[in-house]
């Protein structure tokens, strides 16, 4: 991770936390505010951290993978139904529903992924053709499926939604908890806990295991790997799939963890956000984590500055409209691909059908 | 000679492609401790055959002994475990690794579920002191030099035991004194026991490395033979099935005035470092300058420097009298360029079009191709019938998309288009790369008839013998810079072996 | 004398020829579509439907009557404009997502040109003047949409399909705020977000009395002639494709790639933005929020199933047009919901992208090459 990148990010995060400061230090202490963007920030990171790690292994096996966004939406939808079925019909307790629905998110993104990579490696369809297919098709299963489930009477649910299991709870991290006013950052979901030691894990797995070896020559130069007795196309699979495992627990952030609802296109662009992400961190965990939590920090951004916006002087009036504040962290994003922060080197083999 | 002694055998291997016979009933042994040459020209069907051995294709038909015993090759992974290693063509190794990492892909160990790099490092320099293999575990091997990659490969194949050695054609990236240097090596693996098949198509080294000589000629065996039964003229004639004239008839070059200027040209490779490090040479009209070297001294980032493919970083190129220095290839072509790019597929061509399209691919916009914005199709197709004719293009319509054509063929198209036009200088980039031995003829002809129609001629090319029978005068090109220059009648392949060496500038 | 082949690639007759072409060419996107809807009607029954009624009711409200062939036209237009946007963007190996955004932004600045402009200037508009304005700038709209996202990969290699996808957002981001704010329709009792009518100066006229279809339609057959023709017969159409397909070999030919790129995308754009002035001009006659959400997937799974050429890509935006429109009647007459619609159009979409599936089943064999279009992230 090189420092000019690290510096960048260091930057971006100082001045719009810097910004939410100032506006709110009418209101509330200082490092209070600080803290609580922070907190807010490693949450709403979650999806884009695990979208990322998705993104970064297939690609690193050699599968250029655009439908995060629709793996992540279809696992949203249907790890939220689970969870919703095992409340409802067959009365489970709101905890264990939950994990249930956690657990199906998982396995949608896995399903979702297995197809991707059917069409990719035993088919050779064009990889973003590909991912395209994956996005629209989960936009049309969940979309039908919901208004067919919660809308129409005569449905299991009887036409109405019903009440959610509510959202994953808080887990308070020990020790780390205890320090005096920063400990607040340490108390976060289950979902945002996993998607940090995932990352730590990812790193290890890629670059200091057999797995990680393998998976890595598969995407640098698939040929050179076939030479060895290696099974391109089986890494190729494994990997994708588990990149939709990675996706699907990021689908379950948003309606396990965040809010316990489920709305039409409600990951928003965020999977194609992880993808910038990826790209901004070199195809590597702990840079993919790092974009990720700038992502994070303009969305507390955006989050904060709605708390405070009585409090917003007359000139920065604009900062009030939500629409305006809202375009922060797409304009990144594509600040980010221009590459102002330097090349990044994509794996050799990334998006190239191997043949043999 | 017992059966006893023969380690490995194909009997009867045959291979279909779609639309080609790759190996027709292919018998082959290798005997213990010998250095085996598999000789032929390219799409001779030498490759397949070793894939098959090695696992990495399946045969249709015929059987693989070794050691007397059938086996079964269905993957890499079951040669491997046999004893049979590979060192390929075109290098399987991953630049963004280590050379240890590279050794140990697929046969990795591991120290409580981490990679072990350190055992793996240590072997690596056991096996490279017994062999006098020099290489580094730590480097990069995007970083290193092309020998050096070269010993990483054959180390790899040491690594996993093997005992049965296939080379496919491994001195097209060496200088002739490397060349000699890796058969010393091979030498000292026979004394150990191992045997070697040594795959190439340059007639010189077969003669002087090997024990026998099998030859194959479009997918067939045409008969195994020893050194001191042959020479290289039966050799060819056994590769092409007719005489070949092994030298290029043509008459005295008679050089006129300067075509192309090229005064102390800088320029930067895609990894970021000087290629380029201060090149000068002139071209003059009617002769043909060749540049020879070793790939990876500059050479491709020369051409691209000249046809406009690449910027420079400081330096001029002058085109007939016009400063072309840092141009893009549309106006450097219209002041006369020429060119015949290294890679065909890639940049020669646009496989999807038809014949027709590619060969107005440069000049499309140009009248009678175009008025205006409008194409103007049938003078596109007037011109394809023309050129097809001319050049002999064997296709079956000029409609054809030109990755249905033989790479002869695809080659002849790019010569074609570039020739027919108006021009001043031709650069040729090794024009008959992977080409057989017909249209290598063909190609040849062609570069000596511009140099006599008064067009300049720069020659690029790794093939020593190809750069030796057409130049008038030759240049040697190492390490981005030009390190001599002779007129050809002066050169020998000793002194120009080492000067692309890099040393004894004499 | 000529033999088989020779004389199916021969320039001479080329009706024939164009007809056989055109049979080989259609039959697997034709197929596609049969299986996703035997599919779709396997969906249909797994929730309680009968397939049959439902596919009655939606080819009844597609193409049973004059009426319906006129809604499905009046329909297909942005579709039209909307596939020819994508389809020329992927002949020169581009991917535009951002046809989304495009076509909002030419929407709401010819609706704010249909208007807000006769009440600025204090004076009505002629048609023949108010109509092309709003054309013309609403086109101009899109055509910067798809320009910025053009240079940006031209010259910094940022890759253009994540780039789309943002502009879209950030589209979406000012049409909301427009539309909730300074360009809302404030008649009494609005609460919607939509600008308000636009005056009759800037509309498309009818082509028959009583029914919708207007002229739009005719002027989307016109541009698909004209996209074919730029494609084909021009030289900027061979730059196009050349890019397209051997961006290195372009180069080398002397092609200036990074102009071609930001070319084909601008072009794209301003294809994508005419199918927003159609919506405004010829369609609602207003824009609300909302319209443009889908039309960017929608777009690209037309090109995809018009085989990118732009007669394909109308045949397929009739088909799509029928199937939105015929799915209303459908939901009407069977309960089914329209949303179904949306799942057969993705299984189409699969199927299409993977041919070889379709292939499989049906014992087709291959013909012509894939599309590609990944090339990585570059950088």
């Amino acid at each position: 991770m090189d420092w000019r990148r690290f510096s960048v990010i260091a930057l971006v995060i100082a001045i719009l936390f810097t910004v939410v400061l100032l506006i709110g230090q009418a209101r509330d202490e200082p490092l209070v505010i600080i803290t609580s963007l922070m907190a807010t920030t490693i949450a709403v990171a979650t999806p884009l951290t695990l979208g990322a790690l998705s993104g970064i292994f297939c690609e690193r096996a050699g599968v250029v993978n655009i439908g995060i966004e629709g793996m992540m939406l279809g696992a949203a939808f249907f790890g939220w139904l689970a969870a919703i079925y095992m409340n409802t019909i067959f009365e489970m307790p709101p905890l264990l529903s939950l994990i249930v629905g956690v657990i199906g998110a998982i396995l949608t993104g896995g399903l979702f992924a297995l197809l991707h990579a059917v069409l990719s490696i035993t088919y050779k369809v064009d990889q973003i053709i590909g991912g395209t297919v994956i996005n629209i098709l989960a936009i049309g299963i969940t979309g039908f499926l919901n208004r067919q489930l919660f809308f129409e009477s005569g449905s299991i649910f009887g036409g109405n939604v019903p009440h959610a299991p509510g959202v994953l709870p808080r887990i308070q991290i020990p020790f780390l908890v205890n320090i005096p006013v920063v400990g607040r950052i340490f108390e976060q979901q289950p979902v945002a806990i996993s998607a940090i030691l995932l990352v730590i894990i990812s790193h290890y797995v890629l670059f200091h295991t057999r797995w990680g070896l393998r998976t890595r020559a598969v995407g640098e130069h698939p040929k050179a790997a076939d030479t060895v007795g290696i099974n391109v196309a089986f890494m190729r699979y494994a990997n994708v799939v588990i990149g939709g495992f990675l996706a699907g627990l990021g689908g379950a952030y948003f309606t396990l963890e965040s809010v316990p609802s489920f709305e039409p296109l409600l990951t928003n662009g965020r999977g194609f956000i992880s993808l910038a992400a990826m790209i901004f961190g070199n195809w590597s965990p702990f840079g993919a984590w790092a974009a990720a939590l700038v992502f994070g920090a303009s969305q507390a951004f955006q989050i904060k500055l709605q708390l405070f916006r009585d409090v917003i002087p007359a000139q920065w009036a604009f900062l009030q409209n939500s629409y305006i504040v809202g375009l922060t962290p797409y304009i990144l994003t594509m600040l980010i691909l221009t590459g102002i922060v330097g090349k990044t080197i994509p794996p050799a083999a990334d998006g190239v059908p191997y043949e043999k | 000679m017992t059966d006893d002694n023969i380690v490995l055998q194909a009997k009867g291997i045959t291979k279909r492609f779609p639309g080609v016979l790759a190996n027709d009933k292919v018998d082959f042994d290798l005997k213990k401790g010998e250095i085996h040459v598999l000789l032929g020209e390219n799409g001779a069907g030498k490759t397949t055959l070793m894939n098959i051995l090695y696992g990495l294709y399946n045969q249709d038909e015929g059987e693989i002994l070794v050691n007397g015993k059938a086996v079964k090759v269905d993957t890499p992974n079951d040669s491997i475990a046999l004893g049979i290693g590979m060192v390929h063509q075109h290098f399987m190794l991953i630049p963004v690794f280590t050379v240890a990492e590279n050794i140990m892909l697929g046969d990795e160990t591991t120290k409580r579920g981490m990679l072990d790099r350190q055992a793996v490092s240590t072997r690596v320099k056991d096996l490279s002191h017994q062999h006098g293999l020099a290489v580094n575990p730590e480097a990069l091997v995007g970083q290193l030099p092309v020998g050096a990659q070269q010993r990483v490969e054959i180390v790899k194949t040491l690594y996993r035991n093997a005992q049965i050695l296939i080379l496919d054609e491994p001195t097209a990236v060496l200088t002739p004194q490397e060349a000699d240097e890796l058969f010393v090596i091979m030498r000292g693996l026979t004394e150990r026991g191992v045997s070697i098949i040594f795959i190439t198509h340059k007639l010189k080294e077969v003669l002087a490395v090997s024990d026998r000589i099998t030859v194959m000629r479009a997918g067939r065996v045409v008969g195994t033979v020893t050194p001191k039964q042959t020479n290289q003229a039966k050799l060819a004639s056994m590769m092409v099935g007719r005489e070949v004239i092994l030298k290029v008839q043509k008459g005295k070059a008679k050089p006129k005035e300067q075509i192309l200027n090229v005064e102390n040209l800088h320029a930067i490779d895609n990894r970021g470092l000087e290629s380029l490090r201060g090149v000068s040479f002139e071209v003059r009209a009617g002769e043909v300058l060749g540049i020879a070297g070793v790939q990876g001294n500059g050479q491709t980032e020369l051409a691209e420097a000249l046809t406009g493919l690449r910027s420079t970083k400081s330096g001029q190129v002058t085109l007939m009298s016009t400063d072309v220095t840092g141009k893009t290839p549309r106006p450097i072509i219209e002041t006369g360029l020429a060119h015949i790019p290294e890679d065909r597929q890639k940049h020669g061509l646009v496989l999807s079009y038809t014949v027709a399209d590619n060969l107005v691919l440069c000049n499309y916009y140009l009248p009678p191709f175009a008025r205006g914005m409008v194409l103007q199709q049938e003078a596109v197709d007037t011109n394809a019938r023309r050129l097809i004719e001319e050049y002999d293009v064997r296709t079956p319509s000029p409609y054809v998309p030109t990755s249905k054509l033989s790479g002869g063929n695809q080659q002849k198209v790019i010569v074609a288009r570039e020739l027919s036009r108006d021009i001043k200088l031709l650069v040729a980039s090794q024009p008959t790369r992977g080409l057989d031995v017909g249209s290598i003829e063909y190609i040849h002809k062609q570069i000596i008839a511009m140099r006599d129609r008064g067009i300049g001629v720069l020659l690029i090319s790794a093939e020593l013998d190809e750069i030796m029978a057409l130049s008038d005068r030759i240049a040697v090109m190492y390490r981005g810079k030009i390190v001599a220059t002779v007129p050809a009648s002066e050169a020998t392949r000793e002194k120009l072996g080492l000067w692309m060496a890099g040393s004894g500038i004499d | 004398m000529q033999s088989n082949e020779e004389q199916n690639n021969s320039r001479e007759n080329p009706v024939k020829k164009l007809l056989k072409t055109a049979g080989n060419t259609m039959l697997v996107p034709f197929l596609a579509v049969l299986t996703a809807l035997i599919v779709g009607g396997v969906v249909i029954a797994m929730v309680g439907g009968n397939p049959f009624y439902a596919y009655l009711g939606l080819f009844q409200g597609a193409f049973g009557s004059a009426k319906a062939w006129s809604e499905t036209a009046v329909w297909a237009s942005p579709y039209i404009f909307a596939g020819l946007a994508v389809a020329l963007a992927f002949k020169g190996g581009l991917f535009n997502i951002g046809a989304e955004g495009q076509l909002a932004l030419g929407a709401v600045v010819a609706a704010w040109i249909g208007y807000a402009l006769p009440d600025m200037l204090g004076v009505s508009l002629p048609t023949i003047v108010h109509l092309p304005l709003a054309i013309g700038l609403g086109i101009l709209a899109g055509a910067l949409w798809g320009a910025i996202p053009g240079a940006l990969k031209a010259y910094t290699g940022g890759h253009e399909v994540i780039n789309t996808i943002m502009m879209n957002y950030i589209a979406l981001n000012m049409v909301s705020f427009l539309l909730n704010g300074p360009m809302k329709d404030k008649s009494p009792g609005n609460v919607i977000a939509r600008t308000p009518e636009i005056a009759e100066s800037a509309r498309f006229t009818p082509i028959f009395e009583g029914f919708r279809l207007h002229w739009g339609f005719v002027l989307a057959l016109i541009v698909a002639v004209v996209v074919w023709w730029l494609l084909w017969k021009t030289t900027l159409g061979f730059e196009i494709r050349t890019v397209g397909s051997n961006p290195d070999a372009a180069k080398y030919a002397g092609i200036n790639v990074k102009r071609t790129i930001i070319l084909t995308m601008t072009l794209s754009g301003l294809l994508a933005g005419l199918a927003g002035v159609i919506e405004v001009t010829g369609l609602n006659y207003r824009h609300e929020l909302g319209f443009s959400v889908g039309y960017g997937f929608d777009a690209i799974a037309i090109a995809l199933l018009g085989k990118t050429h732009p007669l394909g890509v109308v045949l397929a935006a009739i088909l799509f047009a029928g199937m939105r429109n015929g799915g209303t009647r459908m939901q009407f007459l069977t309960q089914i919901p329209v949303d179904v619609i949306s799942v057969i159009q993705g299984l189409i979409l699969l199927f299409v992208a993977a041919d070889a599936i379709i292939r499989y089943i049906y014992r087709i064999r291959a013909r012509e090459e894939r599309l590609v279009l990944t090339r990585g992230w570059g950088g």
